[in-house]
């Protein structure tokens, strides 16, 4: 049995079940203190949620148990947690909608149990770096497809097949990171190979850039194509940050800050809503342009946040209709003005433990493969939430994307489940080690 | 590859420490400048009108004068005037379009639950998760007298304006003036219904939205002769001081001259007492009285009875926005003695309004003391205690109580036997005064009474003015047409 194995061992039963009950109070306690505040009464869906989050958070508990029994006990209940906020929100807004995010979350779940289950050691994914790279493009560009992809709210990101529609694009973040981390742990010898110089960076060959010109293509395609602004800075985030990481080379920070400035400038030159943005995000409070409707959007998510103060109107006591998208995009808006201060800070801390929590089993990690994939897919979770929350507050332009784990949206919550599986097993190591 | 992680780590750490700093930005250091942007309206009227805004009760604290119910709309709570105009001037209106006024305004944030005394009460239905709760405040208007005043002013067909106080502790018994308006068009939450009701009040040239009885001023013609007459008694001319009486005044400086009404001369011979033409309402006798005493002495004494030197200075205190009596400072007159002797009997530079003579004779009848007007006496928290009190208060004293004494039976023969023999009620001993103010030419004269009574121990004071001489027109005095709708306010509130 290695070192590293012993270590970490079988981690024990106590911290893993309390962390998991805490998280289901307080995602039940949200639920039915919001039910109060909305209606003054236990809401009528008491039951079937409980029995959903209780069975739902149990099952996945007891998966963890057995099929990761490594795995580090506060990452499920963190993003449990993040979880159990966004359904009371979503629940305050819309029963309707909470209805099917429950859904959603049942779904996930499986699909978070399904990944353990398959994924029994990370590193099986290294073997098929290309098929899941290919899948992950595929999936990215299928809403261009003629026919089945649908333009909603502006961008071209969803896809329709009879009944169902879905975001491809959610999952195909996870596929690309796991290739990225795949591909890079191959490559990065000879990206690391510096032959030439700029100033006080050294530079690889000109040829090992190419993957680099090809992600920073690939984003602008998303950009021009699908007019997904946080999308093509996602991606192109993600990448250039495994590259760094991969390579320990910061020359591609640079070259990657340099090409993602030369891309926004020319995104703003060539296109009205991305002017139109930037100038959202300037004015969304002048007085001048506040009624206008996309100022008008963003100003009222300042007001809610600005409404809610330190402690916040309380759940189903303020006004969060009034935001747009309260449910997707501006839930952490919603969530602000309801919970206050105390509510965004608990959002903004949950997403610090688990992208900490995510890096650390990274460093703990001894294989490369399973060490980039971690770092990749906590770097996903954290730059996601920082667009949406920076873009929300007025930090960065708003570009739309969900705030992982706690936005309404099958397709978001069902990635994310996937994503945390893969962290989970990371974390564990493989299901069956070889014993000595 | 550790390193990087590393420095990744603090890479993103730093991030949502900026997002931090932010958030506290927006909720903390800058939620207030945020919150008051004009395109957050609707989110500051949705949070008000969560609150069940307490209720305005009647003097008897059962009366409900204002109050909330339930409402299905955005708006969770509707304002509710069940007596709709008849204390539209007091309540004020709650409007989500227009604000709030008079009550609604003044005591917001008692009725809004804001007051600090409601602190627990609000902490307690906060962590219930029950709706904020305002508390119910409760006037000093008595609905008896108020109804009887809206009905003694419905009786004549001219415009009415009436003011009745408790002369003890200075309580606004009622306070009426026509026309009024219903507020509950201006709470309704049909902005449409909002503005069409004020647009028209606000084009209706008869102004619905301001009372006659306390807002806007008029001559007060010669009741302002018992403000005349304190004067002269607190500068040591006593009711039986005897004063020339010709048959008209000629004024310094020009031709004009100041008659009697009806132009003859009062009788009693060439010199009488002041009682005696207070009791006829001399004109020429107080006008004299005016001169006599100068701009100075008259300018004091209409100061401790309230009246300012200009409309809006240094009013009175009350409980809603209202506007005192002006009497011009002594400067004015220089080298205008006419003036002097034409502002002595109430016209030409002095305004009053009802409540103001009301005060008047309040301070007469209560030995001297004028109280401070006052329109609302306690709140109570939803559960009924009582968390503020709101005692009577003393404004002055324009008169030593024997002089008090000596105006008031002055004030009893003008009703026993003088121009104001229509407020007499039998087995009650009123004190009064007529008034009839010119104001501007071919206009009808204002008709003004005031009074109180019983003289002895009085427990109303009131005044009455009908604008342009009412039904009567040019032959109006305020002894044939306001003396009577004075009397039956008066009976009201000694219940006869």
């Amino acid at each position: 049995m290695s070192r590293v194995a012993t270590a970490r061992g079988r981690s024990s039963l106590a911290p893993s079940i309390a962390f998991t009950v805490l998280a289901l109070i307080l995602a039940i306690g949200a639920y039915v203190i919001a039910g109060f505040g909305k209606r003054g009464h236990l809401p009528a869906t008491f039951a079937l949620y409980v029995t959903i989050f209780a069975a739902g958070y149990a099952g996945a508990l007891i998966a963890i148990r057995v099929l990761a029994p490594r795995a580090d006990p506060a990452l499920f209940p963190t993003a449990a947690v993040l979880v159990g906020l966004g359904f009371a929100m979503i629940f305050r807004l819309s029963g309707g909608l909470a209805a099917e995010q429950a859904t959603w979350v049942i779904v996930g779940l499986i699909a978070f149990g399904a990944t353990l289950l398959v994924v029994r050691d990370a590193r099986m994914l290294d073997s098929y770096t290309y098929t899941i790279g290919l899948i992950g493009l595929l999936l990215l560009l299928l809403p261009v497809a003629p026919g089945i992809g649908r333009t909603i709210n502006g961008a071209r990101l969803w896809v329709q097949i009879g009944p169902i529609g879905f975001q491809p694009a959610e999952i195909g973040k996870v596929l690309i990171v796991i290739f990225l981390a795949s591909y890079l742990t191959q490559k990065r010898e000879l990206l690391q190979v510096a032959t030439s110089r700029i100033g006080p960076f050294r530079l690889p060959p000109a040829k090992h850039l190419g993957p680099v010109l090809l992600a920073w293509g690939a984003s602008l395609a998303i950009l021009f194509i699908q007019r997904d602004l946080g999308a093509s800075l996602l991606y192109f985030g993600i990448f250039v940050v495994m590259l760094w990481v991969a390579t320990g080379r910061a020359a591609y920070l640079v070259i990657g800050l340099i090409l993602f400035v030369i891309g926004a400038y020319a995104g703003w030159l060539l296109f009205d809503h991305v002017q139109l943005r930037v100038d959202i995000w300037l004015h969304a409070l002048d007085p001048k342009k506040v009624f206008e409707l996309g100022y008008g959007q963003l100003a009222q998510a300042e007001f809610g946040m600005a409404s809610g103060g330190i402690v916040g109107t309380g759940l189903g006591q303020g006004s969060p209709g009034l935001i747009p998208f309260a449910s997707t995009d501006f839930i952490f808006a919603a969530i602000g003005e309801e919970l206050g201060l105390l509510g965004t800070t608990a959002v903004l801390l949950l997403y610090i433990v688990l992208v900490g929590k995510g890096l650390r089993i990274a460093l703990r990690t001894q294989d490369a493969f399973s060490k980039l994939l971690a770092v990749g897919l906590s770097a996903l979770v954290a730059i996601q939430a920082f667009v949406i929350v920076g873009g929300v507050t007025r930090v960065i332009p708003l570009t739309g994307v969900t705030l992982p784990f706690v936005s309404y949206g099958g397709s978001s919550l069902i990635s994310n489940f996937v994503l945390l599986a893969l962290l989970v097993r990371v974390s564990s190591g493989p299901l069956a080690p070889r014993t000595t | 590859m550790d390193r990087q992680i590393k420095t990744l780590g603090v890479a993103l750490l730093v991030l949502f420490l900026i997002v931090f700093a932010q958030v506290n930005y927006i909720q903390v250091f800058a939620a207030d400048r945020i919150s008051s942007n004009p395109a957050n309206a609707k989110r500051q009227l949705i949070a008000e009108y969560k609150v069940d805004r307490g209720s305005i009760l009647a003097s008897d604290g059962a009366t409900v004068l204002a109050s909330s119910r339930k409402s299905p709309g955005d708006l969770r709570f509707q304002r509710r005037y069940p007596h709709a105009e008849l204390y539209a001037h007091e309540t004020g209106f709650y409007s989500f379009v227009f604000g709030r006024s008079e009550l609604e305004a003044s005591f917001n944030d008692y009725l809004a639950g804001d007051a600090a005394e409601l602190l627990p009460q609000t902490l307690t239905d906060l962590i219930l998760g029950r709706p904020k709760r305002g508390a119910t405040i409760v006037s000093t208007l008595d609905p008896a007298i108020q109804e009887a005043a809206e009905q003694a002013a419905a009786s004549e067909s001219g415009e009415v304006a009436i003011a009745a106080i408790d002369p003890g502790s200075g309580d606004v018994l009622a306070l009426y003036s026509e026309p009024s308006y219903d507020p509950n068009l201006l709470a309704s939450q049909d902005p449409k219904v909002v503005r069409d009701a004020w647009d028209a009040l606000n084009a209706d040239p008869d102004k619905p939205l301001l009372s006659k009885a306390s807002d806007e001023l008029f001559p007060p013609g010669s009741t302002f002769k018992l403000v005349t007459a304190s004067a002269a008694l607190e500068n040591g001319f006593g009711p039986d001081s005897l004063w020339p009486n010709p048959n008209q005044l000629d004024l310094p400086l020009t031709d004009a001259t100041i008659q009697n009404f009806g132009g003859g001369t009062c009788s009693g011979g060439s010199q009488i007492t002041m009682a005696e033409a207070l009791r006829q309402s001399c004109n020429v006798v107080f006008g004299g009285i005016g001169l006599a005493l100068g701009p100075e002495k008259l300018a004091a004494e209409a100061r401790k009875y309230g009246f300012t030197a200009e409309a809006g200075d240094d009013l009175v205190p009350f409980d809603i926005p209202w506007t005192s009596g002006v009497f011009p400072a002594p400067e004015t007159f220089e080298g205008r003695d006419p003036a002097v002797a034409i502002s002595a009997i109430g016209q030409q530079d002095v305004a009053a309004n009802p409540l103001q003579m009301a005060l008047v004779a309040g301070a007469i009848g209560n030995g001297g003391v004028e109280m401070q007007p006052r329109l609302v006496t306690e709140a109570r928290d939803p559960s009924g205690r009582v968390v503020a009190e709101f005692g009577p208060k003393e404004f002055s004293q324009p008169l030593s109580p024997q002089n008090a004494a000596d105006l008031t039976q002055m004030m009893v023969s003008v009703v026993q036997s003088g121009t104001g023999t229509a407020a007499q009620i039998p087995g009650v001993t009123v004190a009064g005064k007529t008034g009839t103010a010119q104001h501007g030419e071919g206009a009808n004269p204002h008709a003004w009474f005031v009074c109180f009574a019983p003289a002895e121990a009085p427990v109303v004071a009131v005044a009455v003015i009908v604008l342009d001489g009412g039904s009567l027109g040019s032959e109006a005095t305020g002894g044939q047409v306001a003396a009577p709708i004075a009397k039956q306010v008066v009976e009201a509130a000694l219940g006869v």
